[in-house]
Parts: structure tokens; sequence; C-alpha cells
């Protein structure tokens, strides 16, 4: 055999190798095996901790799960405020592969320039970069639809007021984050706000979500809050206001519909409004709450508590003569003007036919002490407790540093400020028999304890001077209600401008009804009607009288007075005040 | 012949220790690779195909006795040289590097068949002028060693290069390579180092330079390196548990089933994992000295010598390549990583060591 011939050529043991080799070698290996234990046990029992946080970095983030903001309602659940859900695309810049052609694409469906897009997608080190943010499903559908890696859906909340510009002002808006920015919205931010949750999901390399783990941590929804607001008689307050101002050609115009007997907000409406649906927001005067945020020289609707003063004091009946003095009356080297000049009027009259003199004398018959303290416990130059973002406090001056025509003008509304939830608020001392209410703009459901301000006495008989300024004789014979007795007072306030007053009006109403037993207080403020009208009794009233009797109609409340009552003075009879 | 008979000749050839070691390892390969598959079975069928292959070329080597494989060792080196050549001339590029010759009939990749060709070309020579062992021997055995690892070094595939100059090397220091040689061989190489890195291709520099620092170009050039690091790392002491392993599951890990499985293993079975795998290859490497030790002539000592030292560097060629203590090269981790080729060639080797093994003894008795 060949083989075996091959293998007798050798010699028996030819270990040529010396053993050293051998053992040289064998430690090599050895110590090679050795070289990837301790690079093994380095890198997974020492390192460990490093390169497995670096491992779960690579694929696993988590991405937040906003929280269903809670739904503003009116008093009876009819939404005002909803958080309807809309998607937003968001991408994580490192990981988009796609080719021009896609982000064209892309950029054509998420309504983007390409340049735009395309330094969106520039920050490769942010992780995550929001592309547009909350798009309707069909449109986010479609951009989903080009499965570009690194792309994505994010669930968002978008705020949606059914009542646009009818609530605006009141309600307020969320920026885009969801977070109350204005109005109650930022009032009620923390009942409404939800906590968002997070969930973790799982990326391959090329960003595509291959698995939701799990929700780390569920959102938790908002609460729902119920508003004191009634949808309709908002609806109701708002077109009359509407139409006032466009009918007088005013600036602008505020309305404020209380429950005369817990201070709940029933309607709270300005015009001009805005719609916050629409992203863009107008200027920021139009988005002003006038109602609450801004203040006024409120003129003779401040005389029933001048008068309330006076009888509270003793110092005066409803029937007591006091003379007006002709109509021109000087305090301090001031001289004080009415309209109609009498030599005397009832108190009762003074507030029918808004007298500045009979107001005067009635104030400077009281120490300025006793006449700051009545209108200080009436609300004025303090907060009204609606908590409403930017409420104005109104000014009502110390009286340590009044002068006695000081004190003459705030008898008639001048020289003092309130904003007209303040105004509607004070008027509750008439209505509820001399108690003050806390008005609120959420629900109460459990009646709130007034602040005794008047004697039950003087606040009925306030009141029922304030019915004859509606009768034909009274400076508002437009704000009668047929069926219903009213009470209420007329205002018509020259406008300051640089510290003087100018010719420019705020005519305004406040009034209550039914007149027997109030249940509803209207504040009614129009600025700068621009027609031959001007007169609260002319401008405001009217608003009053159609707000005030379809409210009274609408929530059912009894008749107290017979259908056809309303007796109007022969036209073109105009009792104006002075202003 | 009866049952028993045919069963007793049929594995008189096999070493049922190496059989059983090298077994341990493939079934290892089929669980990870079902693993690295996400859990699919395709590729697990296709790596038992290769296996059975493999296996049926093993028993062949193994029953052949070895003066068959001394006289195929010319030709084959022969053919294997004009082969590279060929590759060098007409090859088809993929990948940026040309490895591969179309004969037709058949798409070749003539640098694995060298894997054993070389060292059984100079285990051949040495054999042959054993009794004349001059500075002139090992200078033309280097020769024969140099010209196919210069050939494939330029295709480039630095990974086949590095496995075939290292059995190549094996055989002339079992051979008895004087020190002195040898250290002149380290001065030459430390001297030309500078124009041999000149030679190496821009992305043999990187990866070498990557080494040094991955996390220079994490995304780019280091990403390799760092995806092996992070997914060995991530295994942490106990692992993450059979098919658990995020990095390979959601595809940041390259080369998932071939190159990098060992990450995949590692990921998955932790600091003691690796401790088993390791203890695995030794024992196919221990059994392979004691064969070599066992080896009654020349030829089949350097032979077995060459081919158990080679199968350890590709097991740590790999190994340090995905935990990161190597440069990235092409080399599969033995017997685990999925493939054929890689499979063939490495069961070709355990053939010869059986048949080192079980032939001498058939003499001796």
């Amino acid at each position: 055999m060949s083989y075996a011939g091959t293998l007798r050529r050798r010699p028996p043991e030819p270990m040529k190798l010396p053993p050293w080799r051998a053992r040289l070698l064998f430690l090599l290996l050895l110590a090679g095996m050795g070289g990837l234990v301790v690079r093994s046990a380095y890198l997974q029992g020492f390192h460990d901790t490093f390169l497995q946080s670096k491992g779960n970095a690579r694929y696993s983030r988590d991405i937040e799960i906003s929280a269903h903001r809670g739904m503003i309602t009116d008093r009876f659940g009819e939404p005002l405020a909803v958080s309807t859900p809309v998607e937003s695309i968001w991408a994580n810049p490192e990981d988009v592969e796609a080719t021009a052609q896609q982000l064209d694409k892309l950029a054509k469906v998420l309504h983007l320039g390409k340049d735009e897009l395309a330094s969106k997608l520039a920050n490769r080190d942010k992780g995550f970069v929001y592309l547009k943010r909350q798009l309707p499903p069909d449109e986010a559908e479609k951009a989903v639809r080009l499965k570009i890696p690194g792309v994505a859906l994010h669930r968002e909340y978008r705020r949606f007021y059914p009542g646009a510009e009818v609530t605006a002002h009141l309600l307020g808006f969320t920026g885009v984050d969801d977070n109350g920015q204005e109005g109650l919205e930022l009032l009620l931010q923390d009942q409404l706000a939800g906590m968002a949750g997070s969930e973790r999901i799982i990326k391959d390399a090329r960003g595509h979500v291959v698995e939701d783990v799990a929700n780390v941590r569920p959102p938790k929804p908002g609460t729902d809050v119920a508003l004191s607001l009634d949808s309709k008689l908002q609806y109701l307050a708002f077109r009359e206001i509407r139409l006032a101002v466009e009918s007088h050609h005013a600036k602008a115009g505020s309305i404020v519909v209380l429950d005369a007997k817990n201070g709940e907000v029933l309607a709270l409406a300005n015009w001009p409004s805005y719609n916050p649906n629409n992203r863009e927001r107008p200027a920021m005067q139009t988005m002003r709450n006038h109602a609450v945020t801004d203040l006024f020289e409120p003129g003779s609707t401040m005389k029933p508590f001048t008068a309330a003063a006076a009888l509270e004091a003793g110092k005066v009946r409803p029937d007591t003569l006091i003379n007006t003095e002709n109509g021109a009356y000087v305090v301090g080297g001031h001289k004080i003007r009415d309209t109609h000049s009498a030599s005397s009027m009832t108190v009762s009259e003074i507030i029918q036919k808004s007298s500045n003199v009979g107001a005067t004398k009635l104030a400077l018959s009281l120490p300025p002490e006793v006449f700051w303290h009545n209108l200080s416990e009436a609300g004025f130059g303090a907060l009204t407790g609606s908590n409403f973002p930017g409420e104005a406090y109104g000014r009502l001056r110390d009286f340590k540093r009044w002068v006695p025509i000081d004190q003459a003008t705030m008898s008639y509304g001048n020289g003092i400020s309130v904003n007209l939830l303040q105004l509607a608020r004070a008027y509750t001392v008439f209505a509820n028999d001399g108690e003050l209410q806390p008005v609120t703009l959420t629900r109460r459901d459990v009646p709130m304890v007034g602040k005794k301000v008047f004697s039950e006495r003087t606040a009925r008989e306030v009141r029922a001077m304030l019915e004859l300024v509606v009768q034909p004789g009274g400076t508002a014979p437009q704000a009668q209600i047929n069926g219903y007795r009213v009470a209420g007072k007329t205002g018509t306030a020259h406008k300051l401008d640089g510290g003087h007053y100018v010719n420019k009006y705020i005519a305004s109403f406040v009034g209550m009804a039914p007149a027997s037993n109030p249940r509803l207080i209207v504040a009614v403020m129009v600025d700068e009607p621009a027609g031959a009208q001007y007169y609260g009794g002319q401008v405001a009233a009217p608003v009053f009288s159609n707000v005030m009797g379809s409210a009274l109609r609408m929530m059912n409340i009894p008749n107290d007075a017979p259908l056809g009552n309303v007796l109007m003075p022969p036209a073109g009879e105009v009792i104006g005040e002075e202003v | 012949m009866t049952k028993r008979e045919f069963w007793h000749r049929f594995t008189a050839h096999l070493d049922p220790v190496l059989l059983l070691a090298i077994s341990l390892l493939m079934l290892t390969s089929l669980v990870v690779l079902y693993s690295a598959g996400d859990a699919s079975w395709h590729r697990v069928f296709a790596q038992l195909g290769n296996i059975v292959v493999a296996f049926a070329l093993m028993w062949a080597v193994a029953n052949m006795p070895l003066h068959y494989l001394m006289r195929s060792a010319v030709p084959l080196y022969l053919v294997g040289i004009l082969l590279l050549l060929g590759v060098a001339l007409f090859g088809e590029i993929s990948h940026g590097a040309r490895r591969w010759l179309n004969l037709g009939v058949a798409t070749i990749q003539p640098s694995e068949l060298m894997k054993i060709g070389v060292p059984l070309m100079m285990a051949w020579y040495f054999d042959k002028y054993e009794a004349t062992l001059t500075m002139k021997t090992y200078a033309i055995a280097a020769l024969l060693l140099l010209l196919p690892v210069g050939l494939i070094a330029k295709q480039p595939d630095l990974g086949t290069a590095i496995l075939i100059g290292a059995s190549g090397f094996y055989v002339l220091f079992l051979a008895g390579l004087s020190w002195r040689v040898m250290a002149g061989m380290v001065i030459a190489a430390a001297a030309s180092a500078p124009f041999l890195w000149g030679m190496l291709h821009d992305y043999q520099k990187h990866r070498i330079m990557m080494l040094l620092d991955p996390t220079k170009d994490a995304l780019g050039k280091g990403y390799h390196t760092i995806q092996g690091m992070i997914a060995v790392g991530s295994g942490g002491v106990f692992g993450k548990g059979y098919l658990n392993g995020t990095q390979t599951h959601l595809n940041f890990l390259p080369e998932s089933h071939t190159d990098f499985i060992f990450a995949v293993y590692s990921e998955e079975f932790g600091l003691f994992g690796n401790l088993l795998l390791l203890a695995m290859y030794l024992f196919v490497i221990l059994r392979g000295f004691v064969i070599t030790a066992n080896a009654s002539t020349y030829f089949t000592r350097l032979m077995a010598g060459s081919v158990t030292l080679t199968f350890f560097t590709y097991a740590f060629v790999n190994m340090g390549m995905v935990s990161g203590i190597l440069p990235v090269v092409g080399v599969p981790l033995p017997l685990v990583s999925y493939g054929g080729t890689s499979m063939l060639t490495l069961l070709l080797g355990f053939g010869i060591l059986m048949s080192v093994h079980t032939h001498q003894k058939l003499v001796k008795t």
C-alpha cells in the first residue's frame, strides 16, 4: 500500500516540535479566551447599565398622551366649550427617511412650504418636532398614508366653542397646548385640565412603531364645569346688545343678567365680539371682556345708592321735599346743573327725574364717612367675587381725602368708576331687601348668604322710587315691560378723555323685575352711541326691556302687573337727565 | 452485513468526542438563528440543510485515507491560485469587493477553498522537505502562503485573508520556524506598517480607526461596533432571556444572523451564556489538540494543529469584533453563524481531524 509506504518513510516518533512551543501556543490561546471573558464581563457586568440604557434609548420612547379637557356647559348642561380630538403630525428628524418626492407630497398635505418642512426636519438633534398641529383626522390620515418612516401622529384635543362669538369674552380660549389663556378657560384651568398620561412605544431601527407596550400612565381627563349661564338668555342678551350697538352706531356695549336672588350670572355679553374658533386672534381690545375688565363712570345709576344712604341715615323720607335750587347749585366753586329746573323735588322725584342737584343735596346731608361706608358696603371699589381674570376693582377714593365737590359728584356717579358686573351686583341690595349677593359665574347649587347693606325698608323704598323711573314722567319709560312691574335707573355720563369730560357718552340702564319680588337684574351699558340719541333712557332702556321681558317669559315668571299696562309718554317728550 | 456491522463501519472514522463538541455548537446555532430570524423557522431549516450537507462532506473526508488528502494538496492549491487569479481578472463585483467567480454553472468564492488549500499545501510541503529544513524551505513556504493571502486581501476580503494567513502561520510555527525569523518578521511587519497601512482600502482603515473611538461616527462607520457592544452589554450578567433581545428584534443590529450573531446570543443569554459558549469552543479546540498531539506524522500534526488553531482564530476574531476589541472584519462565528460555505469549510477541516485521528489508529493496530 502506497499509503503505508508514505508513513513508513517517517521516523517512528517525529516529535520535532519542542514541548514549550506547544505550551506557548496553548497559553496564547487561553490568553485569547481569557481576553474574551474579561471583555464580556466588562461589557455585561460593569458597563452594562450604561449600555442597557443606550440600548433602551434606541428603541423605546415615552410619548405623552393628551388628556381630554373638561367641557364647559351652561347651567342646564348645554355645551359651551368642548374638546374634539384632532391629530398632530410629528417627526423624529433623525429617523425620517424620505425621498424628495415624498417630502414634497408631505409638505403639500400639511399645507407647509417645502423650505418650512425642510427646516423643521433639519433639527436632527431633536427627537421630537411638530410638523403640523391640530389637523382634522382626514387630513392627518393623508400624511400618514405616505408611510414615511419617522413621521407619526399624535392625538391632541382642540377646543370648540359652539356659541362662538356669543360666549367668546366670557369663556376666553385655550392655547395650542390646550391650556386656558383667557377668560373662564383660564380661571377654571385647574378643574378643566386633565393630567396628561404617557405611553411607552417601541420602535425598530427604521423608526416604525413596533409595539405600544402599555400605557405607563393613563391620562386623567379633566372635569366638566357647569356655569351659571343660561345659554338661551345669553344668546338673547348678546343679540340685543349687538343690535343696540349697531343701531346707535356705538363703539361698544355690554350687558349683564344676574339672578337677583343668589347673584348667579345668567348672561354676560359684549359687542363687538370675535369668534374664538378662528385661529387668528383679533386685536386685544376686541378680546377684552368689557363688562368685567373695563371701568366707566356710572353716572346717574349711582343715585339710588345716594338716596338709600340718606334714607338709611334717617335724614329724609321718600316724600321729603328737597330744595333743588331751580336746577343750578354751586358746591366748592363748581356749578351743578339739572336739565329740568325745579325749585324743589321729593326724594322719589329726584330719582325719577334724575336730578343732580337733588342727589348732591342728599349726599351732602351725610358725613363723608357715612356716604363712603354705604358705597363701599354696596361693593363699589372692590372685586365682585366672580374671580374673572383681569377683573377691574373700580375706583372709590378714600373719604378722608374728599372735598365737598367730590362727595357731590359721586352722588350722581362722577368721580367714581365701576365695571358693569359690579354695578349690576350692587343693585342686588335693592332687589333683595337690602342684602348684597356675591356674584358667581359657575352654577351655585346652594343659596348664598348675602350681606346686609341697607334695611329692608330702605331697600323697598328705593325700589318703589325706581319703579317711578320707568313710568311716564321718568327718564326711562322705554324700559317698561308688558305684564311686569319694572324698577330701574338710567345713567348717561360724559366720557373722560385726557382728564376732561368730552361730548361722548356712556348710556346705561340697570333694572330689575318683577319689581314686586325681583328675580332678575339686567344691566346694560352702551359706549359712545353716535346717533341723535344718547340718553340711557333712549339707548340702554329698550335693550333692558327686550332682554328682561323675554327672559321673564322664558323663565315662566308670573306676571305682577296686568297685561297692557304700558303707558308711554306723548311722542317726542323725553325726560333727559343732566350729564 | 448486519445492521450492526454497517453501523460500525459507517461510524468507524468519526470521532465521537469531536462530533459531540461540534453538535453542541450547531444546536446553539439553530437555537440562536430562530431568535435572530424573529422566531421564524425559515433560517433554522436552511441552516439545518447546510449542516446535513456539511456533515456528509465531513463523513466523506473522515473516511478518506490521508494519502489522498496529501496527494490532493498540490492540485488543490494550484487550482485555488488559478481561481483567485481568475477572480482578480474576471470576478464579479458585489458590495464593492471582487470575491466571486462565475464559472457558468455556479458562482464560487475561491477564497473559501483556500482556507483548507493553503494549510494543506504548506503541511504537504514541510512534510516533503522534512529532512532538509533550511531557511530556504521556510522562505518558500512563506511565499506559498503570501501569494494567496495577498490575492485575497486585494479583493478585498481582509477577514478571509487574516484567517488564511493565520492558518498558514500556524503551519510555519508548528513546523518549527525559528524564533529569530519570527522576531525578524515582527520587526519587518512593524517597519512596513505605514506601507501596509497605505495598501489598505479606506473602509478597512476606517474600521481600524473606529475601533479606537467608535463613538466618533456612531451612525456611520462606528455603527457596527457600537451596536454590537450595546447588544452585548444590554445582556448583562444573566441576559434578557431567549427571544427577548431588543437590539436584534428591532433591527438595530446589523448582520444579526451572520457575522453579528454573537451579539444576539450575548444579549439574550448574558455573561453566563458567553462563558458557556466559550466553554463549548474550548471543548472543540482541546479535542483538536488531543488529536494533534496524537498525530503520528509530520503532515498530520501540522494539518491537525493548523485546523484547530484556525478554528480558534475564527471564534476569537469574531467574538472580539462583536465585543469591540478587534476591528470589524467579515469573519463569521464558526459553526453558529448562518451560512453554508463557512459550514462546509469548517466541517471539511473537522473531517480532516477525524481522518487524522482514526486512520493512524487503524495503521497502528
